[in-house]
This record gives structure tokens, C-alpha cells and sequence, in this order.
């Protein structure tokens, strides 16, 4: 995968990821471009989209746009499921996700996708391990947060 | 779930009006993040948005230098500064701060560091040199979280130069207990192999073990690297393949945990992969192939649900199937698969059912027939992507018959097409497919594709026009035809037409109007200067209008038409258009001039080129005489650059036996281009060089003059020599093939049952598409003989041309020593143990060689099979077409390889001066015969001799030959080593695994590499050693080994560019195979 962007139905990036190296002029570029492509687009369309050389994969969850750009031999349909078990992944993190929790706590949803694909392949495609995964980085947080040692070793 | 998922989002909106809903509870509204979130959301205007981020940028800037922020502080202004970030505002000034957050601050705040990190930096950032410390650190931590982190941010980023100070943690990481980590490890070496391949060549072994991870998941990442590396060289991995179908077995009989079921598929993306990997292994491998036929048929079987999911392995499946060696009833079964997709009616599925047909309709066209009404209503379908995907399939199968209809529908998705890329690539096929089967759809295509379209576009179109096809009548017609119709065109509105439109009509008129007889010059000249007068025609385009009307003129009436042009463009600022208008200005009134300049030239009397530009020997002598510097080559000149400047970092690029087959290349190609740069020579060499390079990127535009006159088709061949020439020889055999099959076409087309009279017409699409005449019809028809002599026609001297096709007449050719001709051959040299028939033609003048060296004449035998060409002569003397290199010493009995034109490939064992035997390939002309391949090319060069010969119209292929590294030890003294180490410019490094441990290791490890690669050990001091090897005379490489941390690192460097990196691959082989 060479990026994934997460966008509203105004047009407002709420989260992006780039596997590929990318001035930020260009990042811009793209994501004006795609952003402005797939909210043309009609409900009823392919959710497949031929962008230079790349292969767009975008689907729609309420007021989100998910949006993932893979190589032209890549398997869309696939592709199509990463976004939906992200979108699984989240929901169960936040407990029903909406919007909002992803405005506020973008950091959260990014550390479940860190998780979840790596350099842009997934690693990890069990929603319990990746959950577990996180709620134990999580849980470090919070021991973290009621005293000031070193080294936590002694969790696992 | 999904259901679960889009009730609640769509319950957002309600949500977002900042109303204190339930679930807005949980939201950190009191953080600073949350108000500053709700602030923007707020706010009406964009320019307020503004005031408000620089605002908080200001704030943020102020406490981030703040000495007293503490760490969990800056965590909390982090995330506020990518909120910024990403809203599209700068925030660099934290940049650094995010280092120092990930450097400094406990797991979560270190966690937010290094996600700043990877969101804010890319790849090439400078800043991303100070991470690695940290990192480096992490890697060693007890923390597994630490550890975690660490490895997440090397798999999304890290400066490629400095893989090798952290590769031995991370590898330590593949043996850890814990199964995330070994995971998150093996993607980091995944990210290392694809920015850096050579980095982890040596850890192939390691990769291996985590194909093996009793961890499932480890074993999924595993797949990632061997999908690359299998894709890049799928012999190599054969021996896995029976490995990946058990492990597909496994997986689609559902052996795995729970926990890798996605909707209850077992492991789809690990399917996905193994099936990628599968088809790979078995493309071209009917043994390979055998052994998956069962689990792939499993698959089919098993992949019933009807979910996303399991399209999604069954579309892999199908196009496995159809990559592998074929079986029939997985065909079958294949077939039936596709045509579910393309009937279904969700529109995904639609698109990759027509994808998927895209991609098998080469081996099978009738499947497309099946389909075909379906197809028919996807090309008026109102998303413009099945459009797209349906005109990609067509023109998979278009054909003689069909050819009309498809570029119709072509053309008019560009009509509404709005994406440049798109319409770039779509035009290109439409080109392609107008050259192959001619037809009058050029003009369309230049006014629709616009000033899009590659160059190389037009070009090849007016080449196409120039060199005709095989009736002169055809040629007249077709000429006439684009005369008229430009002139119609001009006459309306020609403001409109996209300026390469301009240029190629204004060709074709300057060319071809004289061909019609009751046009009067007057009156195309008067169109032309019409278009020198709007304004947006571009200087490059008035130019060739002034050709145009340079070639129009013949005196009369129209000097007072031309007269006022001249006038006005010679006092042009644009010395181009100077240029032109001077010559325009001349030529209209000197008639005689004019005649012996512009010949009328009638197709058939080719253009007389004097390659050697003899002509110019009186002043180039007078020059020398004069004091000036002799003309030198330009590698020559860059050896001696190089020797000036020994210790010179900057890579000199080509070494002497390629530059020197680049450079009769290019000879080959444009004799008028050479002519430039040897006549620039007298001043410098330096700015030769330089006319040179440039001169060689010059459009047709500029340098079309020729001693002779005008050389439009030459300018052309050169920009267009790579693409395919069109289909109008045809053999009056495929003719009638392509005939009967028309005539039989409507009884093998399905007639549905309600056709729709508009649609049935449309049917014509699939005509030709029959079983019957599918062979012929489908691939590209002509005949690659007819290919050849078409293209040798634009590039081949003229003399040379007429006389080509009897084999006394190639010998002749070689013996005249002729620059200026064309290779098209093809040459297949494959593994050594298939031919043993090469070196039993040893004769007695090496067969003492052939003791002294047996291992050599074992592993180094190749073979060669020679392409069956017609014109390849029996008897040559090949001897005495040997190069010059080779010619003095001994061989073996030569080899023919294939003949074709004046160019002669020939493979023969050689001995290379005095070092051994070698298998050497070398072609072209006696007296300026290439060498092809030396032993050292041969290994490591393949790819850019076959580039390199590609340039030049032929393709040439050589297979790897495992065949032992070639290199014999270089006796050198540590002083002469230390000057050689200094001036030598092109390295590598890399960590070998030792040999046997403690002090003796160095020793052991470097005698080794004595004994099987036979380098020469100059010294060992304490636990550094140098050794020095040579491939040929003048291609040293020199090593140097220090023991370092348990590995061994080495330095390796020589002049020659790729040397270092090969003999490091083969250190590496050595030392696993101990």
C-alpha cells in the first residue's frame, strides 16, 4: 500500500498515512486531488479508481471517506477489506466509533493502524491481538501516569 | 458488524452540531486540543481559521523552548502540532522536538514522539539522522513496548544509510520469544529489503527461518519479502514451492487458530499472498505448476460464501490459474469463475470480472466473445472507470476487423475524459493501434490528445507517412488524404488545434501538397503564414512552419508571400526562427541553390549519407594545422579526466568496453547527430563533449539538415526507435487467413436472443475474435522478418539498404566496415550445463589451457542458440571478424549465433588475454565488432548490455548462467595497494558472517575466500586484512576486512562501477556454501 487517507464528506483530511516517501508539496497535491475525485464520485459507482499509475480504493462510512492507494497488480477487493477491519478495529477500540472520537483522539486511531499494517502491508490482521497489542501500550500509559519509574518489564 | 458501524456514523451529523450529546462525554472536551478543535469547527471563514492556528502556533513555539515544559507538556503540545500539521500549516519548529520527545520522554510520551516523527519527517529528512540513536537505544531496551516502537518507526522510516549501524539488533529480534516482535522484526527487514536489497542479501538464510516460524503470523510478514524476491528472480525459489502449496493446504483447510479467521475465512490476506506467489513460481514451469493444481482447484471449491472476502481469493485464484502452466478443467472452472464476476451485479465486482478478463483474454479470446453483450453495456456505462476498463480489454483483442469501432469508442472517452493521465496513456494505445492498422484516425487523435500526447507520438506517425507502405499507389492516396483534410482543417479554424497538431500538418503540407495538382503553393502558403500570425503559436511551431514554407516556395508568385515573412522573422529575437527565415529568405530567391538543397524527394530514391564526413577533412586538417586540440572520443576523454583526478568521489559513470559499444551505437543511429559534436571538436573538448550529449536529445525540429538536404524520416527513426512498427506487410497468406476468418465470423458469433439492432452492430467489436483465426489475429500479425527490413529501411544506409538481403551482399557490408547499420538480432546464451558441445571445439592452441584450467572450461561453457534467420550466411570467414581484442589470441572454434543484416553475434570460448578462458559474445561489423559480453559483463552486466541493445532495435537476451566468479588474484604490495585503494572511486561495505571464532577467525574466513574465489591475501595485520583480485587486466577490486562486533566488515572498491557489488555477492555465496 502507498498511503492511506481518512477524510470527511467536507473534504477535511482527518488522518493520512504515507508508506512512500513524498515531498509535502506532493502530499498536499494528491490528497486535494483524490479528495476532490472521490467526493464527485456517486454512491452507486465503483469503489475502485484509476489515479496515475496508482489503484484507488475508497469506501464511505457515514460521514467518513477511507481511502487507500495500492498498486495497479494489488487486490482491490482485499484492499477494500483492510479498510473495513480498521474500520472494525476502531469501532471496537472506541466502542462505537463516530467522527468525533477520531477528531479528538487522532493519535488513538493512529496507533491502531501502526498496529495493524506495517510499511504499508498488514501485519497483523486478528482484531483481538491488535487490540491487545494496544490496550497494553495503553495500560503502560496509565502506570506510567501514577508513578515515575523505569522500566516496566516486570508486565510481561 | 458493518451495519453496527455505518448506524452509528451516520448518527454523526446530529453529533457534530456541538450539541452535549451522550457520547460527546468522552471526548477530552476540556483538553486544549478539544478547544482548540472546537474552536475551528466554529469558525466560519477560512481566513479566520488562519488567525486562529497561526495563533496557536505561536503559543505552541513559545512553550515548546521553554526550558521548563515538561516532557508530559510537550507530549500535549506534540499532538496539538500535528492537529496544525495536518490541517495544512507548518509547523517545522517542532520538528526537532519530536526527536527529543522520542528521545526523552517515558512510553506514552515517547510513543507520541515517534509518531510526530512519522508523520512530520519523510524518508530524506535530514532530521531523521538524529532518531537513530534512539532508536538504536529501543531496539536494546527490556521494554518490549520500547522495543515495539522502535521497530514500527524503522518499518514506516529510516535514512537507508545508516540500515547497517542498527540491521544486527534488528536480526537479533528474529530469535526473540515474543512473537510481535519477531513479526515487527521481519517487517523491518521487509522495509530494509525493498529501500536497500543489498543491505540483507546475506541474512537470506534468516528469512528462511521466519518462513518457518512455528508463528503464523511471523510466517504471513515472512511472505512479504519472498513475494519480492520471487518476483525478482523466481528460479531461485523452486525449491519452496511445494513448501508454500502445504502451507496453503493447511490454510484452506482451516488448520489455523481461530484468530486468523477473518468473517470466518481462514487467513484470507495469508491466501491472498501464498496465491501471488504461486502464480510467480508457476508462470513457464509446467513442473512447478503441477504441483498446485490441486490446492488451487481446493480453493476454487472451498471460496463458495458470498462475501467480499471471498471474491477476493477467487479472483487471485483465476488469475493464477491463468498464469501457471494451463490445465484444462481449472480452466474450466477459471472461466466460470470470471464470467460470475462479470455478470454480477455489484459494480466491483463487475470491474475486476472485466480486469480479470483483461488479463486472460490474450490466452483465451473466446471468452471475451461469451461475454460480449455484457461488455458492450459496460462501455456505456455511467462510470467512467468500467469505461476505461472496458475500452483497456478491447483493445487487448482488437484486430483488423474490429479495429474502426474500438478507436471510435476510444476516441470518444477522450472526447469527455477530463484526467491527463488517463488521456496520456489512452492516446498512446489509440496511436498504437492507428499505426498498426493504418487508417485516417491520426488527425483525430492529434486534435483530441492535444499537446499531451508523448512525443514520440507524431514523430513515429509522420515516419509512418514518409517511409510508406507497400504500394506506391497506397502511399499517394494516404498522402493526398492527409494533404486535404489538413488544408480543410486549416481553412476552418485552426486556432484550435493543439500545437503538435500544427507541426505535423505543417510537415505533411511542405512535404506532400505538391502532390496534388490543382493546389496552388500560393494558397498553402498563405494558410501557413496564417498560422505564423496567431498569437499563441509557439516558436517551436513556427519554426516548422518555416520549413514548411521553405520547401514550398519554388519561386513565381509566392516569393512576394514569403518575402514578408523572411522579413519579419529574421530580425527575430528567437535564433531558430532566424535561422529558418534566413534560409527561407535564400533559398526563394536562388532557385538553382534551392534545387540542390531541398531535393523533391519521390519515396523511392533514398537519401545519400556520407557517415565517415569525409567532407570535412579539409577542415578539420586546416584546424589542426592551426594548432588545434585532435579530436578524442569522449570515454577517452573521460579516462583521462579520471586519471587527473585520482581521488575524485563523483562516480565517471560507463567504463571503457561499455562506453565504447554506447558510442557506435549512437553512431549507428544519427550520422548527422555525430557530425555535430566532431565538428564542434576543434574548439574544446569539453564543449564538445557537451554538443554531444545535447545534440543527441535535439527533436526532429532542429537538426534535420543533412549534407544531402532534408532528413525529416531520420529525426523521426531516432525518436521513435523503439516503437513498433505497423503491420503492413502482410504475407498474402495471412491475408487470406484473416479473410476466411471474417467470412466464417458470424456463424461462431452467439447471436443473443433479443439483440438490440445498435448493439448488435456494436457485436462488431469481437469480429476476427473466432477460435479459428485467434492465433494469427490476436497476437501482432506481422511476420518478424518483414519487422526487421521495415525498420532497417529509416536507420540503414542507403547504399546498403538495397543490397541487404543475400548473404554475399552481408559479407560485403561487414568488410566495408559500415557505421551505419542496424543489429536486430536475438541471442539466447543459457546455463552451462546444457552445452557441451562449445568447449569440445577447443582446439590444440588452447587444449593446454584447457588443463591448467579445467574448473574454468567447465563452469564457463554456454550455450548458444542461434535464431533461425533467413538471411544468415553459411560460410563466413568469422574469423576474420573477430574484434580486435580477441584477435590475437587463442580460441576456440566460433560459433555463429544468428546473422541478421550486417550484424553477426557469435559466441566462441576465448582466451582473454593470457588469464584464462572465458565464453565471449561479441557482434557487429569486422573491424569495429562490439564485445558484447566480456566474462565479467556476462555476470553482472546482463541487464545493461540488453539495454543497451535494445536502444538499437534488437532485442537480445541472456539468460544467468550460474557460473563461478571469474576473478584471478592480483599481486600487489600494501604500498602499491594504499595508492590503488585512494584512487579507486567506486565502493561498497557490508558485514560478512566470520568463520570459526576467536583470533583465528580473520585468518580462517580470509582463506577461505583464497581458496574459493581465489583473491590474493596482501596482508593481516592484527585483526584488519587486505586481499586484491582483478577480473580482467584493468579491472582491480581491492578488499578491505576488519573484525568487528562478531562479523566481519568489509570495504570494498575498485573502478569498475559494479564490480564491489558483485564480487560482495559472491564473498557472501562463498562463505555460506563453507
Amino acid at each position: 500500500m502507498q498511503f492511506m487517507l481518512l477524510f470527511s464528506r467536507q473534504g477535511k483530511l482527518r488522518l493520512q498515512k504515507w508508506y512512500v516517501p513524498l515531498s509535502d508539496k506532493e502530499r498536499k497535491k494528491i490528497s486535494r486531488d483524490l479528495v476532490q475525485t472521490i467526493l464527485a464520485r456517486k454512491p452507486k459507482m465503483c469503489s475502485f479508481l484509476e489515479w496515475r499509475d496508482l489503484k484507488i480504493v475508497y469506501k464511505r462510512y457515514a460521514s467518513l471517506y477511507f481511502c487507500c492507494a495500492v498498486e495497479d497488480q494489488d487486490n482491490e477487493l482485499i484492499t477494500l477489506e483492510i479498510i473495513h477491519r480498521y474500520v472494525e478495529l476502531l469501532d471496537k477500540y472506541f466502542g462505537s466509533v463516530c467522527e468525533l472520537d477520531i477528531i479528538f483522539n487522532f493519535e488513538k486511531a493512529y496507533f491502531i493502524l501502526d498496529e495493524f499494517l506495517l510499511g504499508g502491508e498488514a501485519q497483523e490482521t486478528s482484531k483481538k491481538n491488535v487490540l491487545k497489542a494496544i490496550e497494553q501500550a495503553d495500560l503502560l500509559q496509565e502506570v506510567s501516569m501514577l508513578s515515575s519509574i523505569d522500566g516496566f518489564s516486570w508486565l510481561f | 458488524m458493518s451495519d453496527v458501524v455505518e448506524k452509528t456514523l451516520t448518527a454523526l451529523p446530529s453529533l457534530l452540531s456541538l450539541d452535549p450529546q451522550p457520547g460527546s462525554a468522552k471526548l477530552s472536551s476540556t483538553s486544549k486540543l478539544g478547544n482548540l478543535i472546537r474552536g475551528i469547527t466554529e469558525l466560519t471563514s477560512k481566513h479566520e481559521e488562519e488567525k486562529l492556528i497561526q495563533h496557536e502556533l505561536a503559543s505552541i513555539k513559545d512553550q515548546v523552548s521553554s526550558p521548563n515544559t515538561s516532557m508530559r507538556q510537550m507530549k500535549e503540545l506534540m499532538v496539538r502540532a500535528i492537529y496544525c500539521e495536518s490541517l495544512g500549516y507548518e509547523a517545522s519548529f517542532t520538528y526537532i522536538h519530536a526527536i527529543k520527545l522520542a528521545q526523552q520522554g517515558t512510553a506514552l510520551e515517547k510513543r507520541v514522539g515517534y509518531l510526530a516523527v512519522s508523520l512530520f519527517l519523510n524518508e530524506s529528512h535530514e532530521l531523521l539522522l538524529l532518531l537513530v540513536n534512539t532508536v538504536l537505544k529501543d531496539l536494546q531496551s527490556t521494554n518490549l513496548i520500547e522495543v515495539c516502537m522502535a521497530l514500527t518507526v524503522v518499518s514506516q522510516m529510516f535514512p537507508k544509510d545508516m540500515i547497517p549501524a542498527i540491521l544486527p539488533l534488528v536480526e537479533e529480534k528474529l530469535n526473540h520469544p515474543k512473537e510481535i516482535i519477531r513479526r515487527k522484526a521481519v517487517l523491518a527487514l521487509y522495509k530494509f529489503y525493498l529501500i536497500a536489497p543489498n543491505q540483507v542479501q546475506h541474512i537470506h538464510n534468516k528469512f528462511r527461518k521466519a518462513l518457518c516460524d512455528k508463528d503464523p503470523g511471523v510466517m504471513t510478514a515472512s511472505l512479504h519479502i519472498y513475494l519480492q524476491m520471487i518476483q525478482e528472480n523466481p528460479e531461485g525459489y523452486k525449491d519452496l514451492t511445494a513448501s508454500f502449496v502445504t502451507i496453503l493446504k493447511q490454510v484452506v483447510g482451516g488448520k489455523l487458530p481461530m484468530d486468523f479467521n477473518y468473517h470466518s475465512v481462514p487467513a484470507p490476506w495469508l491466501q491472498i499472498q501464498l496465491l501471488r506467489i504461486l502464480a510467480l513460481l508457476g508462470k513457464n514451469d509446467q513442473s512447478a505448476s503441477a504441483v498446485m493444481y490441486e490446492v488451487l482447484d481446493e480453493s476454487l471449491r472451498r471460496a463458495e460464501m458470498n462475501h467480499n472476502i471471498t471474491y477476493a481469493i477467487l479472483y487471485e485464484c483465476v488469475k493464477c490459474i491463468y498464469t501457471i502452466h494451463p490445465k484444462s478443467d481449472l480452466l474450466e472452472k477459471a472461466a466460470k469463475c470470471i464470467g460470475n464476476f462479470v455478470l454480477s451485479p455489484k459494480i466491483n465486482l463487475k470491474y475486476l470480472g472485466l480486469k480479470a478478463l483483461t488479463y486472460v483474454v490474450q490466452q483465451d479470446p473466446r471468452l471475451a466473445l461469451q461475454h460480449q453483450m455484457t461488455i458492450i453495456e459496460c462501455l456505456d456505462h455511467s462510470d467512467l472507470i468500467i469505461k476505461r476498463e472496458t475500452l483497456e480489454l478491447l483493445f487487448r483483442i482488437t484486430n483488423a476487423q474490429n479495429v474502426v469501432v474500438i478507436v471510435e469508442k476510444m476516441l470518444e472517452f477522450l472526447r469527455v475524459n477530463t484526467d491527463d493521465y488517463t488521456t496520456i496513456d489512452l492516446v498512446g494505445k489509440v496511436a498504437e493501434l492507428a499505426e498498426k492498422y493504418p487508417s485516417d484516425t491520426m488527425s483525430t487523435v492529434f486534435s483530441v490528445g492535444g499537446d499531451m500526447m508523448q512525443p514520440d507520438i507524431p514523430n513515429s506517425f509522420l515516419k509512418l507517412l514518409s517511409e510508406g507502405f507497400d504500394s506506391v499507389e497506397e502511399d499517394r492516396k494516404l498522402r493526398l488524404f492527409a494533404v486535404d483534410s489538413y488544408i480543410t482543417l486549416l481553412q476552418k479554424e485552426p486556432g484550435k488545434l493543439p500545437q503538435r497538431f500544427l507541426q505535423v500538418i505543417s510537415w505533411v503540407l511542405g512535404e506532400y501538397s505538391h502532390l496534388k495538382d490543382e493546389l496552388e503553393p500560393t494558397v498553402v502558403l498563405k494558410l501557413l503564414a496564417k498560422l505564423l500570425d496567431m498569437k499563441h503559436t509557439s516558436s517551436e511551431t513556427k519554426s516548422w512552419i518555416l520549413m514548411a514554407m521553405t520547401k514550398l516556395c519554388e519561386g513565381g508568385a509566392e516569393v512576394s508571400v514569403v518575402r514578408e515573412v523572411s522579413e519579419t522573422y529574421s530580425s527575430s529575437m528567437d535564433t531558430v526562427l532566424r535561422q529558418r527565415a534566413h534560409e527561407l529568405q535564400y533559398l526563394s530567391q536562388d532557385s538553382e541553390l534551392r534545387a540542390k538543397v531541398l531535393l523533391r524527394d519521390n519515396g523511392l530514391r533514398p537519401l545519400e549519407v556520407d557517415s565517415s564526413l569525409s567532407f570535412l577533412d579539409g577542415f578539420v586538417s586546416e584546424a589542426l594545422a592551426a594548432g588545434a586540440a585532435p579530436y578524442k572520443p569522449p570515454h577517452q576523454r573521460q579516462e583521462e579526466l579520471a586519471q587527473a583526478k585520482a581521488l575524485s568521489l563523483e562516480p565517471y559513470g560507463l567504463s571503457l568496453p561499455m562506453s565504447m559499444s554506447s558510442c557506435s551505437i549512437t553512431d549507428r543511429q544519427s550520422p548527422t547527430l555525430l557530425s555535430m559534436s566532431s565538428g564542434l571538436s576543434g574548439d574544446s573538448a569539453e564543449i564538445s563533449h557537451k554538443g554531444g550529449s545535447t545534440s543527441l536529445k535535439l527533436d526532429g525540429v532542429k537538426r534535420v539538415w543533412g549534407r544531402e538536404g532534408y532528413l525529416p524520416q531520420r529525426a523521426a527513426v531516432e525518436e521513435a526507435a523503439q516503437v513498433e512498427v505497423p503491420c503492413t506487410l502482410r504475407s498474402p497468406s495471412q491475408q487470406g487467413d484473416a479473410d476466411s476468418s471474417h467470412s466464417q465470423t458470424p456463424t461462431s458469433t452467439p447471436t443473443p436472443t433479443e439483440p438490440d439492432p445498435e448493439k448488435q452492430q456494436l457485436a462488431s467489436l469481437f469480429f476476427g475474435l473466432s477460435s479459428q483465426s485467434s492465433v494469427c489475429l490476436m497476437g501482432k500479425p506481422e511476420p518478424t522478418p518483414h519487422r526487421f527490413r521495415r525498420k532497417a529501411k529509416g536507420v540503414t544506409d542507403p547504399t546498403s539498404s538495397s543490397l541487404i538481403s543475400t548473404p554475399s551482399n552481408v559479407e560485403k557490408l561487414l568488410c566495408n566496415n559500415l557505421l551505419d547499420s542496424n543489429i536486430a538480432s536475438e541471442l539466447a546464451v543459457s546455463s552451462a550445463k546444457q552445452i557441451t558441445e562449445l568447449p569440445q571445439g577447443l582446439k590444440t592452441a588452447s587444449s593446454d589451457i584447457k588443463q591448467n584450467n579445467p574448473s574454468l572450461i567447465v563452469d564457463n561453457g554456454i550455450v548458444a542458440a542461434a535464431d533461425e534467420d533467413p538471411d544468415r550466411p553459411k560460410d563466413l570467414c568469422l574469423i576474420s571478424h573477430l574484434p580486435a581484442e580477441l584477435s590475437e589470441l587463442c580460441h576456440s572454434e566460433i560459433t555463429p549465433l544468428c546473422t541478421i543484416q550486417s550484424i553477426l553475434c557469435a559466441v566462441n570460448s576465448c582466451q582473454y588475454r593470457g588469464d584464462g578462458i572465458f565464453p565471449v559474445a561479441w557482434g557487429g561489423p569486422s573491424g569495429s565488432s562490439v564485445l558484447i559480453q566480456t566474462p565479467f559483463n556476462h555476470l553482472h552486466q546482463v541487464t545493461h548490455v540488453s539495454a543497451e541493445l535494445k536502444k538499437s532495435t534488437q532485442c537480445l537476451s541472456f539468460a544467468h548462467s550460474d557460473v563461478t566468479f571469474p576473478c584471478r588474484p592480483l599481486t600487489v604490495s600494501t604500498e602499491e595497494y594504499g595508492t590503488m585503494w585512494l584512487s579507486f572511486s567506486h565502493d561498497t561495505k557490508q558485514n560478512l558472517t566470520l568463520i570459526g571464532d576467536g583470533q583465528e577467525a580473520l585468518t580462517a574466513t580470509l582463506n577461505v575466500l583464497k581458496q574459493k574465489l581465489q583473491l590474493h591475501v596482501v596482508e593481516i595485520i592484527g585483526q584488519e586484512g587486505i586481499l586484491s583480485c582483478r577480473l580482467l587486466q584493468d579491472q582491480p577490486c581491492l578488499m578491505h576486512c576488519r573484525v568487528h562486533a562478531g562479523t566481519l566488515a568489509v570495504w570494498l572498491r575498485s573502478p569498475v562501477p559494479d564490480l564491489p557489488d558483485c564480487l560482495i555477492y559472491h564473498c557472501q555465496r562463498a562463505l555460506q556454501e563453507y
